[in-house]
């Protein structure tokens, strides 16, 4: 088990899972189904994968500011990535993760850590994310 | 690289419940927010625009539920964005009735909250916008963009729910894009294509280039022609803020940050330099088009908001003749009452297009479920169509597009693109 604490945590708590390192940065908005966590990006080189249960690997957020409304819901409906890795900064996944924390009791720890450690998550099989200590 | 959050004494005292309860989660919200940017205080804005009022999903609704519940009402005057329903033409929708009525439900709550009912995605367009300098909270990718590089009014990325937590505290993080470190430009575009740049299609394409290639850096055009008008900014910024996260251009000697290229870089250096000829343009705008034949099921105009310029130039083009495909051109409900005054709407009409208000058609059931190809001027249309909407597309011009619809199968004109 490889374990990623957040050198900026965006959104506390804990998540584990396989991981899932995106080639390229992902929409959640028009790119995420929250009814069944499929990547539907026709663009995207994986679309198709599922992020439900995964740690996501990416190294920013893209596109529309609807993503938190997507992650979200995903969260309400328990397709969400079991947590999210960042290298930079992405405050509109933040936001999603901070309300459905508020509404649903629910997290998806989202962090932001340097080049070094992003480079090994994506090279890890598993991950076990740590967003309520700053490393 | 822990940050210490100054709050003013109101702030604490939001936050320590001594308002209403909408107020206690919104500054919740918008504290968190504060911790994701790195922020050190916050700052009072002068106006919000929302985007949660379009229904993504039951956690939308629960969060506006909530604040309604308690007693939220928006302390800034507040614009909404689109919505998924077309109020004004409601036969226009497709889609799920349960679907429908949660998204009606959606926006009652964010008009309850105090909320203008605007209805647009493209604020921009409505007499009163910030001015520049002023800070304000603006969410919707295309909005946000515009406001930095055009009016020069200061946004950061604002999504959904810190909308409305902004509206309702007044305050937002002193982060990001309000202050003058964050809105340096840092990768520059030497755009050397003076015969496209006379074609409006080539900002969107332009657009998505850019933000396919800068992510979420500042980029810096240089080349636009002085004078490059609002409508060309705004597909521009859309397009990149589609295909990256681009939340602010400069283009030098055109937007109000960049009389020169020294004062867009802000003294730095840039972090690369791109050149960009005609056939990067060309690359784009095959980049933006999926459907390969000359099939054409309908037109989808109108992304962002069409404004009052474009719906005369979509009249005129038609030019008395009528659409054989299904043609919808999107509108803020303001820019159509002004239309509406000087006969183009009838004309429009007449040519057998679909004005659809307060929605876009890509974000709710407008188009027939059958429809595989479709054709748009739109480069942030041609982008999430596909996803959203699983559909094949054609990027053209509104002309092209024009002579499609009257064809009734993708037309191109080969001369427009040779610049």
């Amino acid at each position: 088990m490889v374990g990623v604490s957040g050198a900026v945590v965006l959104v506390g708590g804990i998540g584990e899972g396989p991981v899932l390192a995106l080639d390229e940065p992902l929409s959640m908005w028009g790119g995420l189904d929250p009814a069944t966590g499929e990547i539907v990006d026709r663009r995207h080189p994986q679309c198709g994968e599922v992020v439900a249960g995964r740690v996501l690997v990416m190294p920013h957020g893209r596109g529309s500011s609807s993503a938190a409304s997507v992650l979200a819901e995903a969260v309400r409906r328990g397709t969400a990535p079991a947590a999210i890795v960042l290298v930079e900064r992405d405050e509109i996944l933040a936001v999603g993760g901070l309300v459905a924390a508020e509404l649903y009791g629910a997290s998806c720890p989202i962090v932001v850590v340097d080049e070094a450690a992003y480079a090994a998550a994506r090279r890890a099989g598993r991950l076990r994310v740590d967003g309520s200590r700053v490393g | 690289m822990l940050v210490r959050l100054e709050l003013s004494e109101r702030d604490r005292d939001l936050l320590d419940g001594a308002g209403t309860a909408a107020e206690q989660l919104a500054m919740r919200i918008v504290v968190g927010l504060a911790g994701a940017m790195g922020a050190d205080r916050l700052l009072d804005i002068t106006g919000a625009h929302v985007d949660g009022c379009l229904y993504h999903g039951q956690a939308g609704l629960d969060y506006a539920e909530r604040l309604v519940a308690g007693g939220g009402r928006v302390r800034v005057p507040t614009t909404l964005n689109v919505s998924s329903l077309d109020l004004l033409h409601p036969h226009l929708y497709r889609g799920d009735p349960e679907v429908g009525a949660a998204g009606r439900r959606l926006m009652e709550c964010y008009e309850a909250m105090g909320c203008e009912p605007t209805w647009t995605c493209a604020p921009y367009q409505l007499a009163a916008r910030p001015a520049r300098g002023e800070h304000v909270a603006w969410a919707e990718s295309n909005a946000i963009v515009f406001a930095n590089s055009v009016l020069g009014a200061r946004t950061h990325r604002y999504g959904d729910f810190a909308d409305i937590a902004a509206a309702i505290t007044g305050r937002a993080p002193a982060g990001g894009l309000h202050l003058d470190a964050a809105r340096a430009g840092r990768m520059v575009f030497d755009v050397d294509a003076p015969g496209l740049l006379d074609v409006d299609a080539a900002y969107p394409a332009l657009g998505h280039l850019v933000g396919s290639r800068c992510g979420s850096l500042v980029p810096i055009l240089v080349g636009l022609p002085a004078g490059t008008g609002e409508d060309r900014l705004k597909a521009l910024g859309a397009a990149a803020a589609s295909s990256g996260a681009v939340a602010m251009f400069h283009a030098v000697g055109v937007t109000p940050e960049a009389p020169t290229l020294e004062a867009a870089l802000g003294g730095r250096p840039p972090a690369a330099t791109h050149r960009v000829r005609p056939a990067d343009l060309r690359r784009a705008r095959d980049q933006l088009t999926t459907a390969a034949g000359p099939g054409l099921d309908a037109v989808s105009l109108g992304t962002p908001h069409y404004s009052v310029r474009e719906l005369r130039r979509l009249a005129e083009l038609f030019d008395g003749r009528r659409a054989a495909v299904p043609c919808f051109a999107a509108t803020g409900r303001g820019v159509l009452a002004s239309a509406a005054d000087g006969g183009v709407a009838a004309a429009l009409q007449e040519a057998g297009v679909d004005l659809v208000v307060d929605t876009c058609t890509y974000v709710t059931p407008v188009i027939a479920a059958d429809a595989r190809t479709v054709m748009t001027d739109s480069g942030k249309w041609a982008y999430y169509a596909p996803g959203n909407l699983g559909v094949d597309v054609v990027f053209g011009s509104m002309a092209e597009c024009v002579e499609s619809a009257v064809a009734g199968e993708v037309r191109r004109d080969p001369g427009l693109w040779s610049g």
